[in-house]
This record gives C-alpha cells, sequence and structure tokens, in this order.
C-alpha cells in the first residue's frame, strides 16, 4: 500500500460505508435520571448502559462523564480495567470458556479449541454474522463441573469435544428459531 | 472426619433461598436476640469467644476487626460482604449465595449491630448474575418482613444492604482493591494501614468480611461462641468449607471442622483420586497457595498449620492432581491468570509476572537453560517481597513450590526440548 492511500480509499475499496448511525442516547439519559445519588455508581450505571446497548458506545459513555461530572478519562479509565465492558458491538451470544487450573486439568483445552473451531474466530472475537462473541475467562467458580463454560448467564459443565458440540448446535438452531420469528 | 453441617445445614433442604424455609430452620432467631438481649459489646465478645477466624482467606479475627470498627467514634461506618469470590479454584460462597443468603444477610445485620453500622453492601463478582439476583430478592424479603430496613422489630436499629455486582476485576477480592471499586474508581489496591475498620468506604469505618464468615455468625449467637470454639482445632475454630476440584472422583463443596487433613478430605470426602490414578499433589488454599506433594497428605487443612508447612489455607480452594498432571503446564496456566489479572499498579506485579511468564514460555518451548530456573526463582522473591497487595505477592508460590518439590519436571523439559512429562489433557 502506497503512502498516499488514505484509510477512506481502503473503505471504499472494500464496500464499507461510513456508518453514520445515530445512537438514541436516551436511554443513558433515563438510566443517569433514575439515580437517586451518582456518588459511587458509575460501574452500576456503567453496567446498565452495557445493558441495554450490548457494549458500551463511545457517545453513551461520554454522557455517563458528563452528566456524573467526571473526565472522561476517568470513564474510559474504568471501562478498560474491568474485563466485563466492551467499547465494540458484540455477538448476540456471550459464550465464556473457563481457563482456569481445574478447568484446564481435567481437558478445559479440548473445549476451548472445538468452540474456536465451531465458531472460527479466537479469544476476545465476535462471529461475522454476530451470533456469538468468545472469550477465554479466568475461573468461572464452578470448578466443580470442571471443564465448564458459560453461555449467556447459564453455565454448562462436565463437558467434552462431543457435549459440547451439541450445546452449540442447539445455541444456533435456537438462535436461528429466534431470528426467523 | 465426615462432614458436619453448620453452614450448609440448609442446601439440601427444598427451595432454601426462600426466607420460609431459612425461618422454618431457627432463621432470624439470633437477630432478634442480639436486638433484646445484647448489647453491640456482647455481641463482639461472643463471636471473640467464638474465636471466629476471616474466611476469605487472611484468618484474621473476626471479633477483633468489629472491635476495632466499633472503637472509631466517625460515622457512618460499613458493613461489607466480601462476595467476590475469584481465587481460582474457589466455589463455595457461591453454594451459600445461591442457597442460603439469608443467613448472609443475618450475619451483616448481626455485623452492622455489633460494629454500628447501618449500611451495608455486598459486593458480588460479575461472573454470578443469578447470586446477585437471589440476594437482591432475600433482600427484598427481609425487608418486607422487618428484619433489614429502618428500625428493624422495632428495635431501633437500622440496617440496610444493597447489591453491587463486580465487573470482571480477580484483584477486587483485596479488600482495598473492593473498595476502590464500590466508589466507582478502577479497582487498585491501597496501601495498608491505614486499614479499611478505621478508613475505607468513603474513608469511613469499614468491616470487610468474607460471605463465609458472616454466615457463621448467627449460629454463634445462637448457640454461644463456647460451643463453636469447641469445634475443629483451638486455634482455628468452626467449621470450613473447602472447594474440592481437579482430579478427585466427587468434586464439590465439604463442611468439614477446621483441621481436617488433606487425605482425609480427599480420600474420605471427595471419593478418593480418579479410577486408577494416584496422588501427586494439590494446591490447599487456590491459585496463590504452594503446592503440597505426597509426603504432606497428612497435613491439617487449618490456617496454622499449613502455614506451617510452606503454604497457606486461603480460601480452602483445594485443587488437587494426579499422576497425569504436567506440574509445569500447571503452573504456567497459573502463572498465566496472575499476569493477566494484575491491577498494574505496581511494578513488582505488573512486570516480574510478565517475566516469569515469558520464561515459562520459554521452558515449554524447550528454549530455556537450567540458569532460567535459578532466574526464575529470583524474579519471584523480588515479586514476592516487594509487591504492593497480597495478589503480587501470592502469586509466585505455585512457580517457587513447583520448582521446590517438582524441579525434575522442569529439568525435563530443559533436557528434551520440550518433551517433558505426560499431556495433562490427554489423560482428562
Amino acid at each position: 500500500m502506497s503512502a498516499d492511500v488514505t484509510l477512506e480509499d481502503v473503505k471504499q475499496d472494500a464496500g464499507i460505508e461510513e456508518e453514520e448511525e445515530q445512537i438514541d442516547l436516551a436511554p443513558v439519559h433515563r438510566i443517569i435520571d433514575s439515580l437517586k445519588e451518582t456518588k459511587g455508581m458509575l460501574i452500576p450505571v456503567l453496567q446498565d448502559v452495557q445493558t441495554v446497548y450490548g457494549y458500551v458506545p463511545e457517545e453513551a459513555a461520554n454522557v455517563v462523564a458528563d452528566r456524573m461530572r467526571l473526565y472522561r478519562s476517568q470513564v474510559y479509565g474504568v471501562l478498560t480495567f474491568y474485563t466485563q465492558f466492551h467499547l465494540t458491538p458484540r455477538g448476540r451470544h456471550i459464550i465464556r470458556a473457563c481457563s482456569g487450573t481445574a478447568c484446564h486439568v481435567r481437558g478445559g483445552k479440548t473445549v476451548i479449541s472445538k468452540l474456536e473451531h465451531m465458531l472460527g474466530i479466537g479469544h476476545g472475537e465476535t462471529t461475522e454474522d454476530m451470533f456469538a462473541s468468545f472469550e477465554k475467562v479466568a475461573c468461572l467458580g464452578a470448578c466443580g463441573l470442571a471443564p465448564v463454560i458459560m453461555i449467556d448467564n447459564d453455565a454448562h459443565g462436565t463437558l467434552d469435544s462431543v457435549k459440547t458440540e451439541r450445546i452449540m448446535d442447539n445455541l444456533r438452531e435456537m438462535d436461528t428459531m429466534k431470528r426467523a420469528e | 472426619m465426615s462432614e458436619l453441617k453448620i453452614l450448609t445445614r440448609n442446601v439440601s433442604r427444598p427451595n432454601p433461598a426462600h426466607i420460609d424455609s431459612y425461618l422454618v430452620n431457627e432463621g432470624y432467631v439470633a437477630l432478634p436476640r442480639a436486638l433484646n438481649e445484647m448489647t453491640p459489646e456482647e455481641v463482639i465478645d461472643e463471636v471473640k469467644i467464638a474465636r471466629l477466624r476471616g474466611r476469605g482467606g487472611a484468618g484474621f479475627p473476626a471479633g477483633m476487626k468489629w472491635d476495632f470498627a466499633s472503637r472509631d467514634r466517625r460515622k457512618p461506618k460499613y458493613i461489607i460482604c466480601n462476595a467476590d469470590e475469584g481465587e481460582p479454584g474457589t466455589f463455595k460462597d457461591r453454594v451459600l449465595i445461591e442457597n442460603d443468603p439469608h443467613a448472609i444477610l443475618e450475619g451483616m445485620a448481626l455485623a452492622g449491630y455489633a460494629a454500628g453500622a447501618e449500611k451495608g453492601f455486598i459486593y458480588i463478582r460479575g461472573e454470578y448474575p443469578q447470586g446477585a439476583r437471589i440476594l437482591e430478592r432475600a433482600i427484598a424479603e427481609a425487608t418486607s418482613r422487618s428484619f433489614l430496613g429502618d428500625n428493624i422489630l422495632n428495635s431501633g436499629f437500622n440496617f440496610s444492604v444493597t447489591v453491587h455486582r463486580g465487573a470482571g476485576a480477580y484483584v477486587c477480592g483485596e479488600e482495598t482493591a473492593l473498595i476502590e471499586s464500590l466508589e466507582g474508581k478502577r479497582g487498585q489496591s491501597r496501601i495498608r494501614p491505614p486499614f479499611p475498620v478505621n478508613v475505607g468506604y468513603s474513608n469511613l469505618p469499614t468491616v470487610v468480611n468474607n460471605v463465609e464468615t458472616l454466615a457463621s455468625v448467627p449460629p454463634i449467637i445462637l448457640r454461644g461462641g463456647a460451643w463453636y470454639a469447641s469445634i475443629g482445632t483451638p486455634e482455628c475454630p468452626g467449621t470450613k468449607l473447602y472447594s474440592v476440584s481437579g482430579h478427585v472422583a466427587r468434586p464439590g463443596v465439604y463442611e468439614l471442622p477446621m483441621g481436617v487433613t488433606l487425605r482425609e478430605l480427599i480420600f474420605d470426602n471427595a471419593g478418593g483420586m480418579r479410577e486408577g490414578r494416584t496422588f501427586k499433589a494439590a494446591f490447599p488454599g487456590g491459585a496463590s497457595s504452594a503446592c503440597l506433594d505426597e509426603s504432606q497428605l497428612d497435613v491439617k487443612l487449618d490456617f496454622n498449620s499449613l502455614a506451617v508447612a510452606g503454604s497457606m489455607l486461603g480460601s480452602g480452594a483445594v485443587i488437587v492432581l494426579d499422576d497425569t498432571a504436567d506440574m509445569v503446564k500447571a503452573t504456567h496456566v497459573l502463572i498465566k491468570f496472575f499476569e493477566h489479572e494484575s491491577c498494574g499498579k505496581c511494578t513488582p506485579c505488573r512486570e516480574g509476572l510478565f517475566w516469569v511468564r515469558r520464561i515459562l514460555d520459554q521452558i515449554l518451548e524447550g528454549s530455556a537453560s537450567e540458569q532460567d530456573l535459578d532466574l526464575l526463582l529470583e524474579i519471584c522473591e523480588g515479586i514476592r517481597s516487594t509487591s504492593f497487595c497480597g495478589l503480587g505477592e501470592a502469586s509466585v508460590s505455585c512457580v517457587e513450590s513447583t520448582i521446590k518439590k517438582f524441579r525434575g519436571e522442569y529439568l525435563a523439559y530443559l533436557r528434551n526440548s520440550g518433551s517433558g512429562e505426560a499431556e495433562t489433557e490427554a489423560a482428562s
């Protein structure tokens, strides 16, 4: 690529159009309006914002900072410190695979490879069709069921390659059905 | 030694988390008794007589903590229930949260009465969304029956509880980092002293207790400190929830008197090792504890005995490994965890763990030499002795202890360019 090719050119070549999609920020204001006191509430507010959008859009984070009288850097600092906050859109389903010690010694690696293979993505990535995001996480606190994964809010334990495949097939099927509705 | 169900007395009951199930089994009997018949000092004394020690890992006497907070004249004061159960291998608090949330709430109200606090927080890790919902429902139930809220049971004592969900950071299990997080900041530890009992949440006196510690309080008030002190060992009384995971036949949470041996826990309770396999090592206090080998199977699993054995009880997370385990790989997994979870505040932990992981990478790749083992130990010593908080200090226990006890496995990697011991995964 020569130096005079701009990012815009690349995007145009790739058929990527600049998305000027306006994000509706009303929910952010509603979340902050509902607080009796804002002191110490930054993390719960950001969690609620993430529940609304599936991630924390920059515009929303800026509103949070302005309304709560915090520096944007403070809000950004918190967003990047905690692993559960995400600054980019995520898949419809969040798949977390435990890479803790108890899961590791019980074959967690096999489960992780299976998931990566089936989804075609690695840690921290989202499938192109926005079906799912995949994360390897530290201990999920269900070591008695090792190896464990969490799909959205549900834990699935004592997994092996076959069981993982079945669970993922079911999830895909349910997702397709739900989208067809 | 067999199970003794004090903390888990309600776990196998139908619908255990519901307030009516709790009430049937002497639930919310201790709280009115304390409010009507005991002064706050008497509640503290009872917990001191029980010699209840903090179950989060440090083992600090709970009664003393409450006493320090109660003597501080500044108000308001706070009670924080540390439910940020993040130590790899620990899943005991989850059992209490999901099955007996009212025991935790009653313990918090008693702590609040004793220390002179009217506000409590439960800081629960973000990975336990269901637990957070159960606790919130339990708080609503308890408030509607006047076990929480203003003027509890017409005693004039007010105590309310709020649930805060963590957002994914292991270091927030450390009490000062937890307080920072509760205040809406990055979870980075504070310098101690001053301790939270004097300078905690909003710089005010704050008692931080583990879930299991607080759930132990109602039975102590009900049956008396002397009764509790008669269970377990003299220095570490009471029962302990042990989370047993890894290569045992029946992983799970077992409640046993403190001082049970590792052998009794594994072979009498957790079903022994997997079929056809033999014991090799165990991390008795989660990822941050030094490992024990076969010669230490008869070590008692309490704060003092494990300290003497060169390890620690921590949160009682016993990760058991059998003869298929590759100690170098297991250590690598543990160090990757700590490297990721280092909060970045202090250099020894942030940079040191990066280098420890790099050298372990090289050992596994077969591109390290025996001198690197010495270098590894030197870096570990630096991290242990100069890190800002307990996370850094304890993070290298796994490296130090596995090199000490399983040096041969490291040497095998160094000699054979990476074709060391049996594959861990293949055997599972």
